[in-house]
């Protein structure tokens, strides 16, 4: 290689390693925002905003589903701590319990968050109805994330 | 090997080779598309959760790392522009920008449309989404960029710094779901695992859709490529002459 090619070679490096670099510095800085979502046990530990709207994201606890006209009560829960949800209108077609599901609102006053969109979030598994069936008594979610 | 790649930078010797090759790629895609589409569409069984809402993943994930994988073979072609300065590499990396951003296009497109009936939303500004989003204005700001210039080789200086920095975009869109919590589910296929999250029944269609996008990209590229070429050197006397010819 010709000490000119050289030298653009370690420019397109050093642009690649800088760029990416400030990219990595931007994106941890900015981490807390990028979330999509905070966790029951972020809610619980408050570190969820107060006065002002945000979204939280967990598995729909079995039975804790009330359903009341078009209002429904449930709980969600990341298996260490809960929130109990309210929220009025039409839900996913995958809601249900066990369920991913993000809820967008404002916790009240009496610790129950008050939701006006609820989006349902799947998992990452594709099988045929015949598997999942022969799967459950080991139980289906074993890959879901620890996250929740 | 060194005076192969030296003769293929030449544009007339460039043209001929994609020529040659254009029948081993765009024949494979036509076949692996049929049977990928009827496998993944009628044969692969309904999904134990989507039902058959899931079949969209056959176009939508082949889509989504198609727009990833054109990013790098662009950014690469790039790079070697700038280095070389050869014509060939600027001809590839400008042909890669108008594929590149109609997969990312179909990605978020037909994302779109699986989204509101499975999350219960067309759109939300979550990692992933709005990573992939930002890789359609690349591809975008690339093809503006080149074309705001009158001199090619000077748009292709330009075009392939900005290229080169938006590498650091495709290492955020594969890592976003991991990274941050996202309303788009984990990925489904890893190369690095033994137990893959999908079904076998699923997944291989899926492969075969990937490849089919794969050997679509590849025709594409080189049709695309030798329009360019024709275009660039339309002056010289073998381009009048094939002109004739076709």
């Amino acid at each position: 290689m010709t000490p000119t090619r050289k030298r653009r070679l370690m420019m397109v490096a050093l642009i690649v390693l800088g760029v990416g670099a400030a990219a990595a510095l931007a994106l941890t800085a900015f981490n807390k925002n990028l979330m999509f979502f905070f966790s029951p046990s972020q809610v619980a530990a408050g570190e969820a905003p107060l006065n002002r709207s945000f979204r939280v994201g967990g598995m729909v606890k079995d039975n804790s589903v009330n359903r009341d006209g078009l209002t429904v009560r449930f709980v969600v829960h990341d298996n260490a701590k809960e929130v109990t949800i309210a929220y009025t209108g039409i839900l996913p077609d995958l809601f249900r319990e066990g369920q991913g599901i993000v809820a967008q609102g404002k916790l009240a006053a009496d610790g129950v968050f008050i939701a006006d969109e609820v989006l349902a979030k799947h998992d990452e598994n594709y099988m045929p109805p015949e598997v999942a069936a022969a799967m459950k008594p080991k139980g289906v979610d074993k890959t879901e994330k620890a996250k929740y | 090997m060194l005076q192969t790649i030296t003769k293929l930078a030449s544009l007339r010797n460039f043209y001929f080779f994609c020529g040659k090759l254009l029948p081993w790629f765009a024949w494979p895609t036509l076949i692996l598309m049929l049977v990928g589409l009827y496998w993944g569409l009628v044969e692969a069984p309904a999904d134990y959760q989507q039902k058959d809402s899931y079949r969209i993943i056959f176009v939508h994930v082949p889509a989504a790392w198609m727009s990833l994988f054109v990013y790098m073979v662009m950014a690469v072609s790039a790079a070697a522009s700038l280095i070389w300065k050869t014509k060939a590499s600027e001809v590839v990396a400008n042909s890669c920008a108008p594929i590149g951003a109609a997969f990312t296009f179909l990605a978020l497109a037909t994302g779109s449309l699986w989204g509101k009936p499975m999350w219960g939303t067309w759109w939300e500004w979550d990692a992933r989404l709005t990573s992939e989003l930002v890789l359609l204005f690349l591809y975008l700001g690339y093809m503006a960029l080149q074309s705001a210039f009158e001199d090619k080789r000077t748009a292709a200086r330009a075009t392939a710094i900005l290229a080169i920095v938006g590498v650091v975009n495709i290492p955020i869109i594969h890592y976003s779901v991991e990274w941050w919590f996202t309303l788009h589910q984990g990925p489904t296929v890893q190369v690095m695992q033994d137990k893959q999250a999908m079904d076998k029944s699923m997944l291989i269609p899926l492969m075969i859709m990937a490849t089919a996008f794969k050997f679509y990209f590849a025709t594409v590229l080189l049709m695309r490529s030798r329009n360019e070429i024709l275009e660039r050197e339309s002056h010289t006397k073998w381009v009048q002459e094939e002109r004739e010819r076709l």
